[in-house]
């Protein structure tokens, strides 16, 4: 049992500067939000949050988001099982590479990859000969995605499989499992939680994004607008009233995942630390 | 680890995957710099915008990354080694900037101090400017990068419990000494660890500067919007020549970081 009174001096400031700083950085913009909404009607907060253009929106958002996401679950995988399984020439390097997209600012990100699969481009120019076109289009849009969220899967599969012991497969070998059947049926229920987490961090991010997916993307009505860039439209033509209700839209999604992220995270920590699955 | 068919099949496909979707963009940026040989690259590094959007980048990181250090340290204490009532809610708070879009961040501050914000009332009276101005550059990078710090060292904290500087401070030691000889050598690598990833971050942040600045050239033009204005502009070379100071500032993070996490892994064993 605690003590509610701890010996341990600077309570007092230390609190009081955490409260001050927060409550002006953080909750007095939010306070903004409510404002603005509580000026609203029903009837225009859904005008604004759910006409046609926003909701095309919102497909696009979401549809490219969940893709990356499972792009990055599957690539992300196999780069944690070679960083924590494999040894060869270069691991180290693949290793502190991974890490680059959170490193690289998003808009030199965005002209780098529109530049890399425009039509004239390195990666581009290849896929027209297949006649398939990238940047511009919602392939364009995940691509850039795929490069922001990278990260997420690997560094969180990894400590996972770090801990997991190779007992369980080597028993699995030894009573018959081929090596499919050892992956689908031990190694990959183990990882599904992380997989989650991993999977969810980067569907999270790649829905707010913003720098590195407006260059690729064309930015197209209907087809290849994203929602944080209808925001920015909304505010570049000073309707602060229509940003700010699809601002609410995805902040309540926002707030959600974080919410589901992290009690994912809560388990996670109990795998890294207990080694107990359950 | 026997190499048969599986070892070399994942190793490809993660390599591959890896130099598709890193090494080609980095190489495509230093391709597009020089594409028009040395002179058209230094020329567009030493242009004016250029040295007052690299000023003011370094400006705001700067301030970003020396107020959250501080705060990250403040309320990694206040947070883990007392209880209080909202110090859950606190917490959470912490992470919001992280988990929504930088344009609803900018969003917020438009809102705030912007022409028609309930706060610009207060703006007008200091007679200061937030909004398509430097400060709100400067707000909008501090809200972003808030949680590094703090996110970083609060679990080296909590995990230590606070055995240690209770019997400190029952033996008459204050709290600075208590901070200095015994708190900060355990939160050394973390805190270091957040500081890189603040620096890095608040350097390149766009969506949320993007918002508030404006794009007032040589004004409140930071290193990435200057990038977004020149590639629209169709100065390509320019654009991707201004892009390698932020690459070649972001590979030193990103080694520093590795370095770092060695020295940390190494301490914990």
């Amino acid at each position: 049992m605690r003590k509610t009174k701890s010996i341990i001096p600077g309570f007092g400031l230390s609190t009081g500067i955490t409260i001050s700083y927060i409550s002006f950085i953080i909750l007095i913009p939010f306070v903004s939000i409510v404002l603005i909404a509580a000026n609203m009607t029903w009837n225009s907060f859904w005008e604004a949050a759910l006409n046609p253009r926003i909701l095309a929106g919102y497909r696009v958002s979401f549809s490219c988001s969940a893709i990356a996401a499972m792009i990055n679950c599957v690539f992300g995988t196999i780069l944690a099982w070679i960083l924590v399984r494999y040894d060869f020439p270069g691991r180290k390097f693949i290793d502190g590479l991974v890490e680059l997209p959170f490193a690289i600012p998003t808009a030199v990100a965005g002209i780098s990859l529109s530049s890399l699969y425009s039509d004239h481009g390195w990666i581009g120019s290849l896929f027209m000969l297949l006649g398939v076109k990238i940047s511009y289009t919602a392939i364009g849009i995940t691509i850039a995605m795929i490069f922001v969220t990278l990260p997420f899967v690997v560094r969180t599969v990894e400590p996972v499989l770090q801990h997991m012991d190779p007992e369980f497969e080597e028993a699995a070998t030894t009573l018959g499992a081929g090596k499919s059947t050892v992956f689908f049926r031990v190694i990959l229920p183990e990882l599904i939680p992380s997989l989650l987490l991993g999977g969810g961090l980067a569907f999270a991010r790649a829905l707010g994004e913003y720098g590195s997916v407006i260059f690729i993307a064309g930015n197209t009505p209907f087809e290849t607008e994203i929602v944080p860039l209808l925001i920015m439209s909304k505010l570049e033509q000073f309707n602060y009233a229509g940003a700010t209700a699809i601002a609410i839209v995805m902040l309540v999604i926002s707030f959600m995942l974080m919410f589901l992220i992290n009690s994912l995270q809560i388990r996670q920590q109990k795998i890294i630390r207990g080694g107990e699955t359950t | 680890m026997k190499k048969n068919a599986t070892w070399y099949i994942l190793i490809f496909l993660g390599v591959a995957f890896i130099i598709i979707m890193l090494v080609f963009p980095l190489a495509v940026i230093i391709n597009n710099a020089f594409r028009g040989g040395i002179n058209p690259y230094t020329q567009a590094l030493t242009n004016h915008f250029t040295i007052e959007a690299l000023e003011l980048t370094i400006k705001a990181t700067g301030i970003a990354v020396v107020f959250n250090t501080l705060f990250g340290l403040v309320a990694a204490w206040s947070l883990t080694r007392f209880n209080w009532k909202g110090d859950k809610f606190m917490t959470t708070v912490i992470d919001i900037p992280f988990s929504i879009s930088p344009v609803i961040a900018g969003l917020l501050f438009a809102l705030t101090f912007g022409r028609a914000g309930w706060l610009q009332p207060v703006v007008q009276a200091l007679g200061t400017k937030i909004v398509f101005a430097v400060p709100g550059i400067i707000l909008a990078t501090v809200f972003v990068t808030l949680p590094f710090v703090a996110r970083t060292v609060m679990p080296v904290l909590n995990a230590r419990g606070v055995d240690e500087e209770e019997a400190a401070s029952l033996m008459g030691a204050g709290g600075l000494t208590i901070f200095s000889k015994i708190t900060f050598p355990h939160i050394k690598w973390a805190f270091l660890y957040g500081i890189i990833l603040c620096t890095a971050r608040a350097m390149g942040e766009f969506g949320a500067v993007s918002v508030i600045s404006g794009n007032l050239r040589g004004k409140t033009v930071t290193l990435p919007l200057l990038i977004e204005i020149l590639y629209n502009d169709f100065k390509t070379i320019d654009a991707f020549a201004v892009s390698t100071i932020l690459v070649i500032l972001a590979l030193i993070l990103l080694v520093l970081k590795i370095i770092i996490e060695a020295r940390w892994f190494k301490k914990k064993g």
